[in-house]
């Protein structure tokens, strides 16, 4: 698991964000990002995950955190966004309470 | 500076959107049919063509295996006139069942809006070509209907640029709480686009419309059946409101 700090996150291009996030993804590791990525940049790495989905990597499971059912403001950027492998989703599912402690103590 | 000039580049589009919009209402809206693999979305397609057009005439193949519709397909040009069908078949629905609120009356029903409906892929964060084997499919198959629906993401994306509204389909079934769904939805919010929420299939016993009502609720969503035909008029009235 890879907890990526703002700092490091912000001095970094759109672009440079996202090929980080999936580099890391697709090397089996779950990624999560202190400050998250805005919906348009998540839509893009849905774009970017598409284009290099394959026979051994179907693709990623994404989670904004914190999400609390029936209470949602989409404007405000996430204040920690995860992803993983899709194989590994499972891990991230079981690992909920895990990454909500983790979002609590940021 | 490169994020900046993105950034300029969508506030100009946000403007030119709104000032469109204020001046130059459309005579066609272009509606985008967004959501899940299997919501359900070619079946609303074909029935609204079937409803205005041609009852023989398809937009595309519905299917139980996911991402049959891997390109999006767009049929130009439907007037939804709710007045004049209903005055034609009072009573449109194959529902054999009393509805729970009335069907509006012919001259009280008011809907009336041209449009292009574009029937996507949707989106998916994830496409697995094992999952096609359960199916049927052979693994060369299910390769090639794997790497043409990722194809079939990518084009339903770009096809956000050219829509003036979107019709954002859920399975009632279903979790509404998706991160893909929250994405689109975000999305459209950045853009100014508006968008009408359909919670389908509600003709099956698990269905639960209130979860999704509850889920978004900033947005309108009307609980329809696309299969059966139910609450389709409701879904015409608040499209007419909405993309108009
Ligand atoms: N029970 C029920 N099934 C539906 C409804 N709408 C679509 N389906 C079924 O859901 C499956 C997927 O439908 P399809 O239109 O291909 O979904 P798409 O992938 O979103 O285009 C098919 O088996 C349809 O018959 C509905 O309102 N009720
Ligand atoms: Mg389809």
């Amino acid at each position: 698991m890879d907890l990526i700090s703002e700092d490091k996150i912000s001095a970094m291009t759109s672009l440079e964000k996202l090929r980080f996030v999936l580099d890391g993804v697709k090397a089996g590791n779950i990624v999560i990002l202190e400050g998250g990525l805005t919906s348009e940049e998540q839509m893009k790495l849905i774009e970017l995950t598409m284009s290099e989905v394959n026979d051994d990597f179907p693709g990623i499971e994404i989670g904004g955190y914190p999400t609390r059912k029936g209470f949602l403001n989409l404007k405000r950027k996430t204040r920690l966004t995860v992803i993983g492998p899709a194989n590994m989703m499972r891990t991230i599912r079981k690992d909920r309470d895990l990454i909500s402690a983790i979002v609590s103590a940021i | 500076m490169e994020e900046g000039r993105r950034l300029r580049r969508r506030r100009k589009g946000l403007l030119s959107r709104l000032i469109r919009s204020l001046f130059f209402r459309k005579a066609t809206a272009r509606i985008g049919i967004y959501g899940p693999p299997n919501a359900g979305k070619t079946t609303l397609a074909n029935r609204i063509v079937h409803t205005f057009v041609d009852e023989h005439e398809d937009i595309g193949i519905v299917s139980q295996v996911p991402h049959e519709t891997r390109r999006t397909m767009m049929r130009e040009g439907i007037l939804i006139d709710l007045k004049a069908k209903l005055q034609l078949n009072p009573y449109p629905t194959e529902n054999p069942h009393p509805p729970s609120n009335p069907y509006p009356k012919a001259r009280e029903a008011r809907a009336k809006l041209k449009i292009d409906i574009v029937d996507t892929p949707g989106l998916a964060t994830k496409i697995d070509f094992h999952d096609f084997l359960a199916y049927g499919l052979d693994e060369a198959e299910a390769k090639k209907r794997a790497k043409e629906a990722t194809e079939g993401v990518i084009e339903a994306i770009k096809w956000l640029d050219d829509v003036d509204g979107v019709l954002l389909l859920m399975d009632a079934t279903e979790d509404p709480y998706t991160q893909t769904n929250i994405v689109i939805i975000g999305n459209l919010e950045a853009r100014g686009i508006p968008v009408l929420i359909a919670a389908n299939k509600i003709d099956l016993t698990d269905a639960a419309p209130q979860r999704i009502i509850d889920a978004f609720p900033q947005h309108t969503v009307i609980p329809i059946s696309a299969l059966k035909g139910e609450h389709m008029e409701e879904l015409y009235e608040e499209m007419a409101r909405k993309f108009r």
